[in-house]
């Protein structure tokens, strides 16, 4: 068992640099990048480039600044611009890919040429897209300038220079609604869990979620995060990128969609069929489910792209507008412009958190049931 | 990660039937789409090459009356210094992540040992994080080992975000290998590289198409790193193509035309060999 034993060997040194790599670039350098985020580097700024800069250590002040500071209202409206942009490019891609998907399953003629329409936009940079649509979105031109090709006046929709924005909320409310909307949650996970027969998973999620209400109720009206209200909701403006943003990705989607259809077995549309399914019928009872895992792995990877999202907000509006811009790009402004170096740390920790609650349990669901199998 | 499963084909009508309307209004819908894709190209390619003064808000759509070909010279003499440093950035950086991919996938995947599934889990990880989360540390150490500013801290920081995707694309990819083969190679007395070199490699070829059009696609789109780690002599397309269009003084012309030069390699790496890019893409987002 020599032999064996020293090819285990080379596995490993095969896997050791790789391993350390990851370890000290991922890893590490989250961790380092945390502990920037709890210092004052570069909230001097006489000290931020210095070759020895002095740096202390403060704590969660950053983030409580960037949560609740007077001058940090760009950073709020961001975070809520984030979570409805993220929304709305979902649901955008998720509607169009499915329905090109479909119509494809169909087996229109020229197949090939479609799909390759609909996936080019996947192998531009976003920079290139937002170059492009840019042109499209100017105030006095592109899309604006459409409708007098059907002899009607120009729109003056102003796309990606909007100021307006509808569904505002105080941001003093927020303790509020994201405890509602939580309990919500959980009141729906115990009403299932209920349906299917856990006594004990209906406890625990009733209790947790009446908890929440209460403190709802309770506490948080008399929280105040801001000493006045400060107004946030969703920046008309960003509409021009989010479909900048479908036009590139829904692609994606459809050739997901499109690989989830053509992997059901043509004897399961039979068997439907024989069982006098319609045609309405058998998308409802049996396709749809089918593709339901699609959907979810589809709404995690973009869902994770949308929440780091910024060289598309950065080619299409630029750096400096507040209305459009999203948290990672406030990231690198804050970190690489200003060089506040422990604010953007903040920011940069912020936008890991939100990305993990997407992405850790999708991890772990994956290899959890492969570990078994191994 | 098959995407080449079995078309079913339509019902076997030979002569082909009237258009019903179901059938009209599928092409109607799918004409419709083709439009949404297909209106930017040609506003990009009706502005790319208009010149500077024939172009006017009030004449988007119009096609030039005279073709100005100079854009693309023009724009070729901003950005094409970046051009080549992102062909060279690209190059490098696809290969190396090939090789170490493909080795990470090969003991992975045929080496299994306890918590290999953990640890890959770990690794993939990294190719989910927001880059924004290293990004200081990352500008730190770079900047230490005396990379900033040259292609090659660049070209470090891709090699290792890569990974993650190379080596889960590589482990997918070897996991279809029936294990049987390796056991016979082992008793016939091969080890671990006689394996690689005889069995494995020589199979890889599909595997390497793949990866290597994912990861060329997605260095040479990358921005982030570009306008982090890079100074003007090192900046590749993107970030020179994000400067060209940002400029409120330059004519709409300039930026188009870089942006089909600037989409152009990846464009054809897409159109030569789709199929492989849809693999990768599919493999990005599904475990195998």
């Amino acid at each position: 068992m020599k032999g064996l034993s020293k090819d285990r060997l080379w596995s490993v040194a095969v896997l050791l640099p790789s391993v350390v790599l990851i370890a000290v670039f991922v890893y590490g350098f989250i961790a380092r990048s945390v502990y920037v985020s709890l210092t004052d580097w570069g909230n001097d700024p006489a000290q931020a480039l210095a070759l020895d800069p002095v740096i202390r250590f403060i704590g969660l002040a950053n983030y409580q600044d960037l949560f609740t500071g007077f001058l940090q209202g760009r950073f709020r409206q961001e975070l809520v611009s984030t979570v409805f942009f993220t929304a709305f490019f979902i649901l955008g891609c998720l509607g169009l890919g499915l329905g090109l998907a479909l119509i494809l399953d169909r087996n229109p003629r020229g197949e090939g040429l479609w799909r390759t329409i609909f996936l080019f936009p996947m192998s531009l940079s976003f920079i290139v897209t937002g170059t492009i649509w840019r042109w499209m979105l100017q105030p006095g031109g592109g899309v604006n300038q459409a409708p007098t090709l059907f002899g009607a006046p120009p729109s003056t929709f102003p796309w990606l220079s909007s100021t307006e924005a509808i569904w505002k909320f105080d941001w003093n409310r927020l303790p509020l609604l994201t405890a509602s909307v939580v309990a919500a949650v959980l009141i729906v996970v115990a009403v299932r869990a209920l349906r299917a027969g856990d006594r004990r998973r209906t406890l625990v999620a009733a209790l947790c979620a009446a908890l929440l209400l209460g403190w709802a109720l309770l506490v948080a009206p008399n929280l105040k995060l801001l000493p006045a209200p400060e107004l946030h909701g969703f920046n008309l403006a960003l509409i021009g990128i989010i479909i900048a943003a479908v036009w590139q990705m829904s692609g994606y989607t459809m050739a997901l969609y499109l690989a989830g259809l053509r992997g059901i077995p043509e004897e399961l549309r039979e068997a439907a069929k024989v069982d006098g399914a319609g045609d309405l019928g058998m998308y409802r009872h049996v396709i749809f489910p089918l593709l339901a895992p699609i959907s979810l792995s589809a709404m995690i990877v973009l869902g994770h792209i949308s929440l780091k999202i910024f060289d598309l907000v950065y080619a299409m509006s630029g750096p400096d507008n507040i209305n459009t811009s999203v948290p990672a790009l406030n990231m690198y402004l804050t970190s690489f412009r200003q060089n506040q170096f422990a604010l953007g740390a903040a920011i940069g920790t912020i936008l890991l958190i939100l990305v993990a609650f997407v992405i850790v349990p999708y991890l772990a669901s994956q290899f959890r049931g492969e570990e078994g199998h191994a | 990660m098959t995407t080449t499963l079995p078309t079913h084909t339509a019902p076997a009508a030979a002569p082909r039937k009237p258009l019903r309307p179901g059938r009209v209004a599928m092409y109607a819908l799918l004409v419709l789409a083709a439009l949404f894709f297909l209106v930017p190209v040609y506003l990009l390619f009706a502005t790319a090459l208009k010149s500077p003064d024939a172009i006017a808000e009030a004449t988007t759509w119009h096609w030039p009356s005279v073709l100005n070909w100079g854009s693309f010279r023009d724009a070729w003499a901003k950005i094409g210094g970046n051009m080549l440093n992102s062909v060279f950035l690209a190059v490098v950086a696809t290969l190396l992540s090939a090789v170490l991919g493909s080795l990470n996938g090969y003991a992975l995947s045929k080496w299994k040992f306890r918590g290999a599934n953990t640890l890959f889990a770990l690794m993939l990880f990294g190719m989910f994080i927001p880059y924004q989360a290293v990004l200081i540390p990352l500008f730190q150490f770079i900047k230490s080992l005396g990379l900033y500013g040259s292609i090659w801290g660049l070209i470090l920081a891709h090699v290792v975000y890569g990974l993650p995707i190379t080596t889960l694309i590589f482990r997918n990819f070897y996991a279809d290998v029936p294990d049987a083969l390796i056991e016979a190679a082992t008793i016939d007395g091969a080890g671990f590289w006689q394996i690689y070199g005889k069995v494995i490699f020589p199979i890889s070829i599909p595997g390497f198409v793949v990866v290597i059009i994912w990861q060329f696609t997605q260095v040479w789109n990358e921005f982030l790193f570009a306008a982090t780690l890079t100074n003007t002599s090192s900046q590749p397309v993107t970030y020179a193509l994000s400067q060209l269009a940002g400029g409120q003084a330059v004519s709409w012309n300039l930026p188009m035309a870089g942006a089909i030069l600037a989409a152009l390699p990846t464009l054809l790496v897409y159109i030569l060999l789709g199929r492989y890019f849809v693999r990768g893409l599919l493999a990005g987002s599904v475990k195998g």
